[in-house]
C-alpha cells in the first residue's frame, strides 16, 4: 500500500477509513471519535476529501492500535456505512468460501 | 546523530567537509568523489575519512586504502542493503583495518548484520536504540555463514564437534 | 531427510526469542510499523486482508510425520483449523494473531520447523523435486545441495535487503519438477565426464514481467556451489535496480545488461572469492550429509500380489494409474495425495488430516511427507503391497481424488477471499471448474492439463505457466479473468499466449470448457496431449471456438 499521507486525497463518494488491528490483524474502521470499531457501521463517514484527509490522518498518526489505514469507498444505509465493493465485502464478511467446504 | 562504538557513545571527532569547502585543521570527512578528484591532501598529519555513497565501486578506494582512518558508508534507508556488499569487500578483499562506520538509517535491528560485514562505528539514528545494541549482537550464539567477522560458524563448531 | 543437529536447534530457538523481543517492541510502539514490516516478513508474517498470516518454511518440501502433526497443532491452537499448501511447498496459516505468534513460532522450532525467509528481500526457502531421493530419474539427492544452501543463506548477514526477494530452485532429474527456469537462480544437476555438477540458471521468474531463464554457466563444480551462488547475489545486491519495486528482480538486471554481461560480473567476482571461505571440501558435504537420515529400503520384488489381486478394482486401478509413480528401490512407490477435491479450495488441509496424514506416513510411508509445488502432497517411499489398503485409507480422507496432472488439478494463489494484494478471487473459480470437470473418466480422457489461477499480476498462481493460464482482473468493481494456452514450467518451460480480451467472472468455466472440447476435437488421437495440440495449431483455433458462443 502506498502511504496516501503523501497524496492528496480525492474522493467520489462517502468514505470511511479502514486498517487492521496491530494485535490480532481483525478489520477496524475509524469511528466519529477517532476509536476504532471491527463494525463498519460505527463508521465516521466522509463526505468531503477535507474530512476523508483529516480521519486518514488521524488514522496514520495511530500506530499502536492499527496498522495500513487507507480510505474505503462506502455506501451510506440508514445513515451507516456499509461496504460497497468485493474487496470491503469481503474484508467485512470474510472469506466467499463455504467453511464446510474445507473439511 | 550519536555515533557508537564497542556499545558506549562516543565523541566524533571528524568533521564533514562539502566539496568545496576548506579543510579543516582536525580530524574531516571528504565525499568520495573529492578524495577522487583532489586525491589525498599533501603535508596533512590529522586523520582523514571518506563519504561513500552505497552505488559507488569501492574498488575506486584501493589506491587510498592504508591512508583512510574512517570509511563511512551509508544507508539512506535500512532496507537498500547496498553498504553491506561494500562493507565486506573493504575489510575482506582491500584489507582496510581503519574504522568502517554505517551512516544514514542504521537501527538496532540490522547492528548484528552490519557487524558481521564489517561495520565497528555506527552513527544511531534513533538513541533509544543504544541500550539495545549490546542484546543485539549477542541476541545468536552462532552463525550459519562464514564472512570476515571471524565468528564462529555452525560449520566450524561441527568440525571441532566431529574431531572431539 | 535432514534431521536439525544442536547447533541448528540452537539458532532456530535464538531466531524465536529475538521475533518475541522485535514483536513485544512493535506492541509497545518502541518499532514503528515501517521499521517492523521487513522483520516481520522475514519470519514469514504478512498481515492479510482478515488477519497475520504465518507462512512456514517445509525445506526443500520434506516434512516428517512429527513436524505435520507440529503443523496440525498450530492449525488447531493458533489458527481456524486448517492450513494451504502454496506453490513453493511452503505452508500458510490464515487467521494468526500478532501477540500469539511467538509462541506460536516455539512450538513450530520444537519440532524443527519455522518462518524464516519465507519472505521478505532475502534468499527464500530453496525448492526442489517432490520426488528427491525416491524417483529412479535423478542422478544424486539434490536435498544435500539445497540443505547446504539453506544453510548458507540463513541470515546472510550481506543479503537480508537485497532489491528483491530472491529464490533458487534445484533438480536432479531429467523431468523437471521443480521449475527451475523460472527462478531468480535455477540449478540443474548433471554429469560430465564422470564428475557431477550445476548447470546455473539466471533470471527466470514469473510475476508482472515473466522471463525464462538464461544459462549462465554449464557446468559448476559441487565444490565451488556457495561461492558462486555468492558471487551472483553480490553482483545482484550491488547492481540490481532499487528505484522500482517492479524493476527489482534479478531477471530484470540480467536483462537489461545482458546475459552475457552479467555472466561475466559473476565470473569476475567469483574468480576473487572461489578458493575462499566458502569452497565446500568432502567433510563439509559429509557434514551435512551425516543429518539425512535415508530409510533404509525393504529387499522387495515389484507388482507383489496385494498389488496385482487390488489392481481388478477399477476404482483402485484408476487411482493407482494416476497417483503412483515408479521409485528406486524395487517393490516400493511414490504416492501423490490429491490435494484438489472436486470442490475443495485446492492447496487446503485441515488439522485432522494433517494428523490422519502423518499417522498414515508412519504406517505405510517411513515416516516421510514431502510437499509439490503443485499442492499436492506425496508419500516418496510406499511399500507396494500397501497402496491398497493406503488407497484406502486415503479415499476415506478424500485425499485419492484421482486428479494428479489432470484438469481439476488446479493451482490457484489464495486470492482476494485472504491475500491483501489481490484483485480478484482464485479459490472460488477453481471450485467450480473442478466441479465442471469432477468425472474421474472423462478427466482422464482429456489427459494431462495444468490450469494455473492468479488473483493478480502478481502471478503467484504460476498462471504464465499453465497450459491453460487464468488471470484475475479486476474492472469497475467486477471480475474478469484473462486467459492464455500454452505455458509450461517444466525443463522446456516456457509462457503462454493471451487467447483474447478477458472474460466475466460468470463465463470462465464456460469457456475453459469450449477450449476443452476444442482440444478434443483437434487432437490426432488420445495420445496427443492438449499442449502438444496448442503447439501445433497455435491458439488461433482455440480463440475462435472459445469465444464463438458468446
Amino acid at each position: 500500500m502506498t502511504s496516501p499521507l503523501q497524496q492528496k486525497l480525492k474522493i467520489t463518494g462517502p468514505t470511511a477509513i479502514t486498517a487492521n488491528r496491530l494485535s490480532d490483524g481483525v478489520v477496524v474502521w475509524l469511528t466519529p471519535s477517532h476509536g476504532w470499531s471491527t463494525d463498519i457501521a460505527d463508521a465516521a463517514i466522509a463526505t468531503t476529501s477535507d474530512v476523508a484527509m483529516t480521519l486518514l490522518s488521524v488514522a496514520n498518526g495511530d500506530e499502536i492500535h492499527a496498522v495500513g489505514a487507507y480510505p474505503a469507498r462506502v455506501v451510506v444505509v440508514n445513515g451507516r456505512a456499509a461496504p460497497v465493493n468485493l474487496r470491503e465485502r469481503i474484508r467485512v464478511g470474510g472469506p466467499t468460501i463455504a467453511f464446510e467446504a474445507r473439511a | 546523530m550519536p555515533l557508537v562504538k564497542q556499545g558506549a557513545v562516543v565523541p566524533d571527532p571528524f568533521a564533514r567537509v562539502a566539496d568545496d569547502a576548506a579543510l579543516p585543521e582536525g580530524p574531516a570527512l571528504v565525499p568520495l568523489a573529492r578524495l577522487l578528484a583532489d586525491g589525498l591532501p599533501e603535508g596533512r598529519n590529522a586523520p582523514l575519512g571518506v563519504l561513500v555513497p552505497n552505488a559507488a565501486d569501492v574498488a575506486l578506494l584501493a589506491p587510498f586504502i592504508g591512508q583512510l582512518a574512517v570509511i563511512v558508508l551509508d544507508f539512506p534507508k535500512f532496507r537498500d542493503g547496498r553498504a553491506y556488499s561494500q562493507a565486506r569487500l573493504l575489510r575482506e578483499r582491500f584489507g582496510f583495518s581503519g574504522e568502517l562506520r554505517a551512516a544514514g538509517n542504521v537501527l538496532r535491528d540490522q547492528v548484528l548484520l552490519m557487524v558481521r560485514c564489517g561495520f565497528d562505528a555506527f552513527e544511531v539514528a534513533k538513541a533509544d536504540d543504544i541500550p539495545g545494541f549490546t542484546h543485539a549482537l549477542a541476541a545468536y550464539s552462532l552463525v550459519y555463514q562464514p564472512t570476515g567477522d571471524g565468528r564462529r560458524t555452525i560449520g566450524d563448531a561441527r568440525r571441532a564437534a566431529r574431531g572431539a | 531427510m535432514y534431521v536439525h543437529d544442536e547447533f541448528d536447534r540452537a539458532f532456530l530457538a535464538d531466531r524465536v526469542a529475538d521475533f518475541r523481543d522485535q514483536v513485544a517492541r512493535r506492541l509497545s510502539g518502541a518499532l514503528t510499523e515501517e521499521e517492523f514490516k521487513p522483520l516481520r516478513l522475514m519470519n514469514g508474517v504478512y498481515l492479510q486482508l482478515h488477519a497475520y498470516m504465518l507462512r512456514i518454511c517445509i525445506p526443500y518440501g520434506t516434512l516428517s510425520s512429527d513436524q505435520m502433526r507440529a503443523l496440525g497443532h498450530v492449525a488447531r491452537r493458533y489458527d481456524r483449523g486448517y492450513g494451504h499448501f502454496t506453490t513453493r511447498q511452503n505452508i500458510q496459516f490464515n487467521w494468526i494473531r500478532l501477540d500469539e505468534l511467538p509462541d506460536a513460532m516455539a512450538d513450530l522450532a520444537a519440532a524443527g520447523l519455522h518462518g524464516i525467509q519465507t519472505s521478505g528481500n532475502c534468499i527464500r526457502n530453496t525448492t526442489t523435486d517432490q520426488w528427491a531421493g525416491a524417483t529412479p530419474e535423478e542422478i544424486e539427492d539434490p536435498r544435500l545441495y539445497a540443505e547446504i544452501i539453506r544453510q548458507w543463506s540463513t541470515l546472510h548477514p550481506e543479503f537480508t535487503f537485497l532489491p528483491r526477494k530472491f529464490k533458487i530452485a534445484i533438480t536432479a532429474a531429467k523431468h523437471d519438477r521443480a521449475a527451475i527456469r523460472v527462478h531468480d537462480i535455477g540449478l540443474r544437476l548433471h554429469r560430465r565426464d564422470g564428475e557431477t555438477g550445476f548447470e546455473v540458471i539466471v533470471g527466470g521468474g514469473l510475476g508482472r514481467t515473466p522471463f525464462i531463464g538464461k544459462t549462465i554457466r554449464d557446468f559448476l563444480p559441487k565444490a565451488d556451489l556457495l561461492s558462486y551462488l555468492e558471487a551472483i547475489l553480490r553482483v545482484y545486491n550491488s547492481g540490481g535496480r532499487r528505484d522500482n519495486i517492479y524493476k527489482a528482480r534479478i531477471k530484470i538486471q540480467v536483462h537489461e545488461v545482458g546475459t552475457e554481461e552479467f555472466s561475466r560480473r559473476v565470473e569476475a567476482e567469483w574468480a576473487e572469492i572461489r578458493d575462499g571461505a566458502l569452497r565446500l571440501d568432502d567433510a563439509a558435504f559429509a557434514a551435512i550429509a551425516d543429518r539425512f537420515q535415508t530409510p533404509d529400503f525393504a529387499p522387495l520384488a515389484d507388482r507383489p500380489a496385494d498389488l496385482t489381486d487390488a489392481l481388478a478394482d477399477p476404482a483402485f486401478a484408476r487411482w493407482h494409474a494416476n497417483a503412483v509413480a515408479v521409485h528406486k528401490a524395487p517393490g516400493h512407490a511414490i504416492v501423490t495425495l490429491s490435494l484438489k477435491p472436486v470442490g475443495k479450495p485446492p492447496g487446503d488441509a485441515t488439522a485432522d488430516q494433517m494428523d490422519a496424514i502423518a499417522d498414515l506416513a508412519d504406517r505405510f510411508a517411513y515416516g516421510e511427507i514431502r510437499v509439490a509445488h503443485e499442492q499436492n502432497l506425496t508419500f516418496p517411499h510406499v511399500r507396494q503391497k500397501d497402496l491398497p489398503e493406503l488407497w484406502r485409507e486415503l479415499d476415506a480422507l478424500g485425499l485419492a481424488t484421482p486428479n494428479v496432472g489432470l484438469i481439476s488439478d488446479i493451482i490457484a494463489c489464495p486470492g482476494l477471499d485472504y491475500c491483501a494484494l489481490a484483485n480478484t478471487r482464485s479459490i472460488p473459480l477453481a471450485q467450480r471448474l473442478s466441479e465442471r470437470f469432477a468425472d474421474p473418466a472423462r478427466i482422464a480422457d482429456i489427459g494431462r492439463m495444468h490450469i494455473n489461477i492468479s488473483g493478480c499480476i502478481n502471478a503467484c498462481g504460476h498462471h504464465h505457466v499453465g497450459h491453460i493460464g487464468i488471470l484475475g482482473v479486476e474492472k469497475k468493481d467486477q471480475e474478469f479473468y484473462q486467459i492464455t494456452l500454452g505455458g509450461k514450467a517444466n525443463h522446456k518451460a516456457r509462457l503462454g499466449e493471451l487467447l483474447g480480451p478477458a472474460v466475466g467472472e460468470d463465463e470462465v468455466v464456460e469457456v475453459v470448457e469450449r477450449i476443452v472440447d476444442t482440444y478434443l476435437a483437434l487432437r490426432a488421437g488420445p495420445a496427443e496431449s492438449f499442449i502438444a495440440v496448442v503447439q501445433r495449431l497455435g491458439v488461433e483455433p482455440f480463440k475462435e471456438r472459445a469465444y464463438a458462443a458468446g
